[in-house]
């Protein structure tokens, strides 16, 4: 089971709230991703307000909510935000976005690494989304990030994981779970990250804007368990050439 | 902490293993702790060719064709710890030798003169005499001739190792010699060596202080090798995960003959040294495996390529054997007896480079850039 900062998760979807049509649908779409952890943007919601649409419909018993700093722009506006989750959302967990180009959303590193540390020193449980940077990842490990959220490709486009080269790496030298994040366009993107070794990933547009986002969360949770089966049951070498049954390293001088 | 599960539990993992199970860590891209078993396993034995070729394909794309040298210049004899298999071990009625200051630096520039640029400074462990002041004293004064001064001798504090690094000292190699605390126990009978937890501990001590290099090892002929292999194979990944900043080198000396009247507990062959070889590095893509001259010229040469990528040469085991060739103090006798000259040209007749530098005395403080 995935371990995150003590917790313990059946599931290794992550799933969020936002662009869905409806709440119903968000609601309906959530039960049946199976997901147990779901992303909030404290800028949408009102933490205070149980007639919210997005809190009144969503079971904090059955979900474990992670507040995320969506739209943030450095590290002070990101630390404001864990704040006030901390004070009406009543809980220390928080995925840290630091994404200062309104357009591309990329997060920026040197922030992000500088708003975990002193989030870490508060007594946060930070998850920092990040871009796919393996010496980020182990900084931000170092100052107590409880995970690591890599980005597959920029979010909202659909592209899979771009990144894989580099998110092989982190995953590779990872002390703390690494759950991949945007970009996931389709089952087969998620199944992809999982496969390489990923603990969980996190899908949000991909199910919020599908025709049937309900049977889109079905696929997406199939397409992760194939994923994480996968990579247990240890896949071969992608390579262009086939090993040799009998290679010619010669070992006559062996005695 | 690293804590190393039973080690009957290793024994029974890689006794475990199937055939199916070596077969997968040889296709697979990184074999993982669970392939390593199976490729120390018996099993693998009759894939010998294949765990070579993947081997040698890992290091050749990681390390390129190349061997890098160094040579040991052995300090002192002087040993507080009794241990069962070791030439400079307390109770053995030898004579004993510390060499001063000026004695440590001149067979060094005899090393420096003969082409040498990485030097390993080898103690026994008698603080008293090899001291952090006498190593960062010597450190000093010779740093500026060489690219790389790493010391194996007894565990020290992580301050003490910082305060070496200062000095000069880029790596430390601190073996576990054996990682079964039964037999550990069985041939290490008194001095501060007797201490297995405190010796496990001391390879992230010496991260922890900002050494380049940490070398790791066990010494063949005291445990099953097999699950020994293991043992190092954890030991690596754990270290590699808190200290994702430190290279790592892993050592696995062969018992060579010695003062004292000891015989190997568990024989190795060559070949089940050659299969632990290759297991680490079809396990570990990235750290530097050590084959020193306790080995026959006839297998350092063979062995060129396959996996290992780091050789001592024309090496000396006595307090002032470099001055004095014809000293009888050393610590065991070695295997390879050829000079530097010749190494190296058996190293390019397979087609390898024989690196005499890979580093730079510049990079630490204190040394002048010009």
């Amino acid at each position: 089971m995935l371990e995150i900062a003590g917790k313990t998760f059946r599931s290794r979807l992550f799933g969020g709230t936002g662009k869905f049509a409806s709440a119903k649908v968000m609601k309906e779409a959530l039960m049946a991703s199976g997901s147990e952890m779901i992303t909030v943007a404290l800028r949408r919601v009102d933490l205070n307000d149980p007639e919210d649409d997005i809190m009144a419909n969503l079971d904090r018993d059955h979900f474990w909510f992670l507040p995320n700093t969506s739209g943030a722009r450095d590290a002070e506006e990101a630390i404001r935000l864990a704040n006030l989750a901390r004070a009406v959302g009543n809980t220390n967990w928080l995925k840290l976005e630091v994404t200062p180009d309104p357009r591309t959303l990329l997060p920026d590193p040197i922030e992000t690494l500088r708003a975990t540390e002193l989030l870490v020193k508060d007594g946060f449980v930070v998850l920092p989304y990040m871009n796919a940077d393996p010496i980020l990842a182990l900084k931000l490990q170092d100052v107590g990030a409880a995970a690591v959220m890599p980005l597959g490709s920029p979010i909202g486009t659909n592209q899979g994981v771009l990144t894989k080269f580099q998110v092989k790496i982190i995953i590779d030298q990872a002390r703390v779970p690494v759950v991949v994040d945007a970009g996931l366009g389709a089952p087969s993107h998620a199944a992809a990250a999982m496969e390489m070794g990923a603990d969980a990933v996190l899908v949000n547009t991909a199910i919020a804007v599908a025709g049937d986002p309900v049977r889109m969360a079905r696929a997406f949770a199939a397409a992760v368990d194939a994923g994480r089966a996968a990579f247990e049951s240890g896949l071969g070498r992608q390579g262009p050439e086939a090993s040799a049954s009998s290679p010619e390293t010669g070992l006559d001088f062996l005695r | 902490m690293f804590i190393l599960p039973p080690f009957k539990s290793l024994q029974k993992q890689i006794a475990a293993s199937t055939k199916a199970d070596v077969k997968q860590a040889l296709v697979a891209s990184h074999a993982g702790i669970d392939g390593l078993a199976a490729l120390l396993s018996p099993r693998a034995e009759e894939m010998l060719p294949q765990l070579a070729a993947r081997s040698a394909e890992i290091t050749a794309a990681r390390f390129g064709r190349t061997i890098q040298l160094y040579a040991p210049v052995y300090v002192s004899s002087f040993c507080t710890n009794k241990c069962a298999y070791c030439g400079f071990s307390a109770e053995n009625k030898i004579e004993r030798r510390v060499l001063s200051l000026d004695e440590a630096e001149a067979e060094m520039d005899i090393l420096h003169r003969r082409g040498f640029n990485h030097i390993l400074l080898v103690a026994g462990e008698a603080p008293a005499k090899v001291g952090v002041d006498y190593l960062a004293e010597l450190a000093r004064r010779t740093r500026d001739r060489f690219a790389a001064i790493t010391i194996e001798v007894q565990p020290l504090s992580t301050a003490d190792y910082a305060t070496l690094f200062k000095a000069g000292i880029t790596g430390v190699a601190v073996y576990q010699e054996t990682y079964d605390p039964i037999i550990y126990k069985q041939v290490h009978l008194s001095g501060k060596k007797a201490d297995y937890d405190y010796r496990l501990k001391s390879p992230a001590r010496v991260a922890e202080a900002g050494m380049r290099e940490v070398g790791i090892g066990t010494l063949m002929g005291l445990a099953n090798w097999r699950a020994e292999g293991l043992a190092l194979g954890l030991h690596l990944a754990w270290l590699r995960k808190h200290f994702w900043r430190t290279n790592f080198t892993v050592s696995f000396p062969r018992m060579r003959p010695a003062e004292g009247d000891f015989h190997p507990l568990e024989e190795t062959s060559e070949k089940q040294l050659s299969q632990l070889l290759f297991a680490l590095r079809i396990f570990d893509h990235d750290v530097g495996l050590v084959l020193s001259t306790r080995e026959e010229e006839r297998y350092r040469n063979g062995m060129i390529g396959l996996g290992p990528t780091r050789y001592s040469a024309g090496s000396c085991t006595a307090p002032g054997g470099y001055t004095e060739p014809d000293s009888a103090l050393e610590q065991f006798s070695v295997g390879d007896h050829r000079s530097l000259p010749e190494v190296c040209d058996a190293i390019r007749s397979k087609g390898h480079d024989p690196v005499h530098k890979d580093w730079d005395a510049v990079f630490q403080a204190g040394q002048p850039i010009i």
